[in-house]
């Protein structure tokens, strides 16, 4: 029994209270938690979607169904996905540039950096927008899928339903993430920060950002390049 | 005093703000990362587009854009998200339960590919299906593709057509 007491003197747990045993604030850890069950939905989703394309006799081509570039009409796959996808990369670098401003309590270089990924993901929005007018235009929505497989068989609406439900759950966590970016930027504006004396709450909507582009790489690659 | 202030910031003490340098530093560093682990992605995705859909080659190249694409969610969950630099129990408590993934992708595909193994392959309706060419409507807009389709669909089915299939084979009849 003494020599139990004695670990627990010499070593004091974690959990026995008066520090931090993650080492996080709660918001910070709250916003974990979040984003944890968010990916599982997510999860769900593409492994729906993965599971329906490996139960399928056939799938279309996505570089066929997914091959025009505004203001080119030649066949160019994969090419303007591409540009969605470093638009999206180059946003999360803005956006982890205006955390760490935030930590030195830099105000004017977070304002920069906000703006910069504000624009980022509205560019963003922009392209999905224009993808999902083209392709509307094509024939392809939910329940109408215009694209033959690749062998040239009969394909089913499966391939649009996912892309169009997916493409825009994604894109409907990337609008959120503009306004809380913007949300950010009026307050940081408002000088909310400075009076706190901590930009902790950049941190939470950075790491929303950042996983609207981590799933953009799941959707990009399970979707476009496979 | 103090210890009740890093409760409230969460640790974060503005010892910081004097790495800042080699902070951005690492920024750009996971950036270039990034962009070269997408560039080699597209390359592979080039160099595989023309490889017939089922060879065994082009598995092999999209399981390596698979590992590729999860090498990125490390360098993004990380570095950006500043997993790698939490304690150890904040990396545990995000890591451990994302493992279900693995048992969630793996049940989910199998899944998949033992219904086409045994069921698909095997059902005439599936196999009918499979074989059947796509048909290109006149290019007429948006309502010219929907119809026709739909009424394909579901015509080597030998059960009895359902109402909505039935107005779309009258209609198309007019």
């Amino acid at each position: 029994m003494a020599h139990t007491a004695a670990i627990h003197t010499e070593k004091p747990s974690k959990w026995s209270g008066g520090s931090s045993p993650f080492k996080v604030e709660y918001g910070k850890l709250m916003m974990w938690f979040f984003l944890l069950s968010d990916s599982f939905t997510f999860g769900a989703l593409l492994i729906s979607y993965g599971t329906t394309r490996f139960a399928t006799i056939g799938w279309p081509d996505p570089n066929v169904a997914f091959n025009k570039f505004p203001g080119i009409s030649a066949n160019a796959p994969l090419a303007f996905v591409s540009l969605m996808t470093f638009i999206l990369i180059i946003s999360s670098v803005t956006m982890v540039l205006a955390v760490q401003a935030g930590k030195e309590m830099n105000k004017k270089d977070v304002v920069r950096y906000l703006i910069l990924t504000i624009i980022g993901g509205l560019i963003f929005l922009g392209c999905q927008a224009w993808e999902w007018t083209h392709l509307f235009h094509e024939g392809a929505w939910w329940g109408a899928n215009p694209f033959a497989n690749s062998n040239g068989t009969q394909s089913t609406q499966n391939f649009t339903n996912f892309f169009f439900t997916i493409t825009g759950f994604h894109g409907f966590h990337v609008f959120s993430g503009v306004c809380i970016n913007v949300i950010m930027l009026i307050m940081t504006l408002c000088n909310k920060f400075e009076q706190r004396g901590h930009y902790l709450m950049i941190e939470k909507a950075g790491l929303y950002w950042h996983f609207v582009d981590l799933v953009w790489v799941f959707v990009f690659t399970c979707f476009y390049l496979v | 005093m103090s210890n009740l202030e890093q409760l409230e910031s969460g640790g974060h003490t503005h010892a910081h703000a004097f790495d800042s340098k080699k902070v951005k530093r690492e920024i750009w560093r996971i950036t270039l990362y990034l962009s070269i682990l997408t560039v080699v992605e597209l390359i592979l995705g080039f160099i595989m587009m023309p490889w017939p859909e089922d060879s065994l080659k082009r598995h092999l190249v999209k399981g390596l854009v698979m590992a590729l694409m999860l090498w990125k969610a490390f360098y993004i969950i990380g570095y950006f998200m500043h997993l790698r630099h939490e304690v150890r129990n904040m990396i545990m408590v995000i890591s451990i339960p994302s493992i279900l993934f693995v048992w969630f992708i793996a049940a989910f595909l199998g899944d998949g590919q033992s219904y086409k193994d045994l069921r698909a392959r095997m059902d005439p309706y599936h196999v009918e299906h499979a074989q059947l060419p796509m048909e290109f409507p006149a290019e007429e807009g948006h309502e010219g593709h929907e119809t026709p389709e739909v009424h394909k669909m579901e015509a080597p089915a030998a059960t009895p057509a359902p109402a909505a299939a039935g107005t779309d084979t009258s209609k198309k009849a007019e």
